[in-house]
């Protein structure tokens, strides 16, 4: 099984790798880059506990192979605050108390930026639509809903903060 | 600094390393040298192993070693059953890789430790293990009847049968005699269908090996119990193993165990010498990590014309699937006190026969016990109350304990403290519009409206704050029920909290910082929260069963007053006072009649110098605590939904839903919150999407989240969650639990108001799951006969099972549903 090198972006650093082509994205990310903020919750790509942003866009990064983020730009849970600011999902995730466990909350807030991206002012409706591949078992959603619609109220800043770096 | 902390919405200090990805998931970390571990799994629900051949998967890329149940034969033991409910209780021995016989499909029958995890997983496609099959068992009652034995060995499929009786116990009358003199006898069979824990993070557990000590680091609940059972189980000396639970993503119950997969993954550690992990896959997690409810229950229920409740009945059949894990028997025998509820029933039996089946173990599951029987017997009171023509609502005011009539001695013999349930219901009907809705629910029926409305009341109350010592003495629990805590005075005026509670999301860090600042006077910032590690925590006996904050947050409590007073000591002697006229309040203590004051920082700062303290004192504030309950606490509320059911897709809605808990004084108003959020989802689920179903074979069908209908967002609605506040007198907090309590009340008000939605159709049951096909079918069967035939009382809806497990455990309610007997 021959090894296949990928460039990718990961949080704002580039990183040459060698991967082995059946290695996912995922496992790319917890294994071979220590980024284990990005969490596996399921084999079928049901739960969204590994949603990242591929090029500013939301994929559960289990669904895709290392190879194929080659020459993308990967934002991670861990590469959302900056300067030590939280970005205003993930504070709005803490002030909501939208999260027990944690478990799910990385892939949550991940999905949910992109949520308010694609559409700055959901209703409850939406939201709860938006967020159908991401399942949480602590929370019975209803908090995490209350965040989404708190950052979507806070401005336009957590639908449009630009957190993708160069993308 | 004021008393301020307790009842505020404080927002919790654990969050900032789960929001921003820096966790300490087990699964997270990594060792230097570490190894990888994957099992094989037996395919078949029963079968003997005649022959495994590992000779290719050694040869593997990165094998390091394979290991059988052979191999470990000698030194695996048996896994432990903590809570033998009889003398006689039998068990089939519980060896954490199977040797020569597996007894339900994901048994491990061999493990391959790999340099990676791929490899290990590729190499367990390279075990060649021969099965003979043997016939399964599946059902409860087909278990009962020991035509198929779970375990041939054993004899018989019942494991024990336990009963309580209200004429035996002194707390009540003969039950057969009160349900031959009522005017009316309702008799039900309901299913409590098999559920899945389904917490979010996978079980996984490190195990370190190169030390003086083992160290493993696992996902569980019980990071103690764990070890004491490592210890006990393995002959390994309890002081040569540590346990860490780090980051633990969710439980619910399902990580309370001690799991074939911890004990395998030490025993490979300790031959390999080597650290090894071993991280399950979903798939397996479904199909391995212990299940929950599965029950038969058998009621009978009696009452005079005017509906006064004259006994009841119950009689379980209990599916412990194909072992015994560490509290598996005394799941059911929990719901045996809470079958009475919240009522002032004259005459109480209860009796549950636990059996074994070809299915994944079961075990606790948020409410373990008590959301079982809650459902059952608010079933039950809406069954009676339809049999008698009165509204739900009448029937459980009639029949409940009055808020003057406490401290109230039940049937089931528990002394409930306090109570308001006239209170909880009051408010919940405003805010839910009662009237209103059931007007609207008559006109909808007398236009004969395609979408049909109905109204699901559930009044509950639960034991929670597991447990006294004394009490689980009583029911034959091999430990006791205490919590242990340390708070630590350091130096600088910051100050440690080591509690045994080990949380898993529950919010604890912030919660007992907030229990410690009042009564210490600290700032909730320089509190530290230690928990969860046997060595820094050394005695606990962790979390479950609403216990953190009633038993473990009492002893918090009990170790600050401990430093108070010694502190007190110093402070008297630094302010050149009698101790007697010193006084304590917000951190400060002051003399009597004087300005004289000195903090408890600086008292800490005096002891660790301890150039002047009093003659005799021992330099340390530091105090340790053991608080045994002396009773349990008993949070209640009343829980109303109101569903919509298509008439002709058999579709339900949950269009409102409404909870008022009385949980005593509130110290996080957040936190408790998120909990009741939480916990109805889970008894929603219950009520409307999961179910794990098995094939004839004994193969779980929902083996993964694509057919294991875990809710999502955009499957619920928001709640309307409320509170009365009525203080626990049974500690001096006044609190009592709240992690399980949405759980066990919104099961039965999803399904009684599913049912009351259809019941003027004829429909009187419908199994859980309610899916639109169960729906749908139990309303067209009754259509066709059941609705003409229902002026004579006698025919009533025939539900169809969709699951195969049902039709094979004949536990299908059509089967045996009786109609009320009015007699
Ligand atoms: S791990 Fe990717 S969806 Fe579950
Ligand atoms: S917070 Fe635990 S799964 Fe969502």
């Amino acid at each position: 099984m021959a090894n296949t090198p990928i460039s990718v972006t990961v949080d704002q650093v580039t990183y040459e790798d060698d991967v082995e082509p059946r290695t996912l994205l995922v496992q790319y990310l917890r294994e071979q880059l220590g980024k284990t903020g990005t969490l596996i919750g399921c084999d079928t790509t049901n739960c969204g506990a590994c949603t990242v942003h591929l090029d500013g866009q939301s994929v559960k990064s289990c669904t895709m192979f290392a190879v194929q983020a080659d020459g993308h730009d990967v934002t991670t849970i861990e590469g959302l605050a900056q300067d030590g600011d939280l970005h205003p999902m993930q504070q709005a995730f803490h002030e909501k108390h939208a999260l027990q466990c944690g478990f799910c909350t990385p892939g949550m807030i991940m999905q949910s930026i992109a949520l308010l991206q694609e559409n700055p002012n959901p209703t409850e409706q939406e939201v709860r639509e938006g967020l159908e591949g991401n399942l949480c078992r602590c929370t019975g959603y209803q908090n995490i809903v209350a965040a989404v619609q708190a950052a979507a109220g806070a401005g336009s800043a957590a639908g449009t903060q630009s957190e993708e770096g160069a993308a | 600094m004021t008393v301020t902390e307790i009842g505020s919405a404080r927002l919790r200090k654990e969050d900032q390393r789960l929001i921003t990805g820096r966790t300490r998931y087990t699964d997270n970390m990594t060792l230097p040298g570490m190894l990888h571990i994957a099992c094989v799994r037996s395919p078949f629900a029963h079968a003997t192993i005649t022959a495994i051949d590992v000779s290719e998967a050694k040869a593997s890329p990165g094998v390091v070693s394979v290991l059988t149940g052979r191999d470990l034969a000698d030194e695996q033991g048996s896994l432990p059953c903590a809570w033998p409910i009889t003398e006689d209780q039998k068990a089939p021995p519980h060896p954490a890789v199977a040797v020569d016989h597996v007894a339900f499909a994901g048994e491990i029958v061999a493990v391959v430790v790999a340099r990676t995890a791929a490899q290990a997983r590729d190499a367990v496609e390279l075990v060649d293990v021969d099965y003979d099959e043997l016939p399964v068992v599946l059902g409860l009652e087909h278990a009962l009847t020991d035509e198929v034995l779970a375990h041939p060995s054993l004899g018989t499929n019942k494991s024990a049968t336990w009963v309580f009786d209200s004429a035996e116990a002194g707390t009540g009358t003969d039950v057969d005699q009160a349900l031959a003199g009522s005017d009316v006898v309702v008799e039900r069979t309901y299913t409590q269908q098999r559920l899945i824990p389904a917490f979010m993070e996978p079980r996984s557990t490190l195990v370190d090996p190169t030390g003086d000590q083992i160290v493993m680091w696992s996902a569980t609940q019980v990071p103690h119990i764990l070890r004491l059972m490592l210890a006990m189980t393995l002959g390994i000396p309890e002081g040569k193993v540590r346990v860490i639970a780090p980051d633990v993503g969710g439980g619910f119950g399902g990580k309370l165990q001690v799991t074939p997969e911890e004990v395998v993954t030490l025993l490979a550690a300790r031959r390999i010498g080597k650290p090894v992990k071993l991280t399950e896959t979903r798939s397996e997690s479904l199909m391995a990590a212990h299940h929950g409810r599965a029950q038969l229950q058998r009621l009978k229920i009696g009452a005079t014309k005017d509906g006064i409740v004259t006994g009841l009945s119950v009689d379980l059949l209990a599916d412990m699937g194909a072992y015994l894990g560490l509290v598996t028997p005394g799941v059911p025998v929990l719901g045996a006190f809470m079958f009475n509820s919240i009522y002032k029933f004259p005459a109480y039996r209860f009796s549950t026969t636990n059996l074994f089946t070809n299915k994944t173990w079961t075990d606790a599951y948020r409410g373990a016990g008590r959301p079982e029987a809650t459902f059952g017997i608010e079933r039950l009171m809406d069954d009676l109350a339809a049999e008698l023509g009165m509204d739900p609502l009448e029937l459980r005011e009639k029949n409940w304990i009055k808020h003057e009539e406490f401290p109230f001695t039940t049937v089931a013999g528990l002394e409930y403290d306090t109570g308001n349930y006239e209170a909880a219901t009051a408010k919940a009907l405003e805010l839910f519009g009662y009237d209103e809705l059931r007007a609207e629910q008559k006109q909808r029926r007398d236009a004969g409206d395609r979408v049909q409305l109905g109204i699901g009341i559930s009044t509950f109350t639960e034991m929670c704050g597991l447990a006294p010592s004394r009490v689980l003495g009583s029911l034959n629990y091999g430990a006791g029920g205490w919590e242990h805590a340390t708070v630590r005075m350091l130096p600088t005026g910051s100050v440690e909290v080591v509690t045994g509670a080990s949380a898993h999301g529950q919010g604890h860090e912030t919660a007992f910082s907030q229990i410690v600042a009042d009564r210490l006077g600290i700032p909730f910032d320089n509190i530290e929260v230690l928990h969860g590690d046997t060595a820094s925590s050394h005695k606990g006996l962790d979390t479950y069963g609403s216990r953190s904050l009633v038993v473990g947050g009492m002893a918090i409590v009990a170790a600050a007053d401990k430093v108070i007073e010694k502190a007190k000591a110093v402070a008297a002697h630094m302010m050149e006072a009698n101790p007697d006229d010193v006084e304590f309040a917000a951190g400060n203590f002051t003399v009597k009649g004087t300005d004289a004051s000195v903090n408890i920082a600086e008292t800490a700062l005096a002891v660790f110098a301890a150039h002047d303290l009093p003659d005799g004192m021992e330099p340390s504030l530091d105090s340790d605590a053991t608080f045994d309950p002396e009773n349990f606490n008993y949070p209640h509320g009343t829980h109303l939904a109101a569903m919509e059911v298509d008439t002709e897709t058999g579709e339900v809605t949950l269009r409102k839903y409404v909870c008022v808990d009385d949980i005593g004084n509130v110290v996080n108003p957040l936190i408790v919150e998120g909990q009741i959020h939480g916990g109805l989802v889970q008894g929603i689920a219950q009520a409307l999407f999961e179910e794990a179903v098995h094939d004839d074979a004994g193969t779980l069908v929902s083996g993964s989240f694509v057919d294991y209908l875990v809710p999502s967002a955009a499957d619920l609605p928001s709640f309307i969650t409320d509170r009365t506040e009525t203080p626990a007198t049974t500690n001096a907090l006044g609190v009592k639990g709240v992690g399980e309590a949405g759980t066990i009340a919104s099961t039965p008000a999803i399904v009684n108001g599913v049912i009351d939605a259809v019941r003027h159709l004829g429909v009187e049951d419908i199994l859980m799951p309610c899916s639109p096909h169960r729906v749908w079918t139990a309303i067209n069967n009754a259509g066709k006969g059941g609705l003409a035939a229902k002026g004579g009382g006698a025919e009533a809806a025939v539900p169809e099972t969709t699951s195969p497990e049902q039709a094979a455990s004949g536990s299908n309610s059509s089967g045996s549903l009786p109609t009320g007997d009015v007699q």
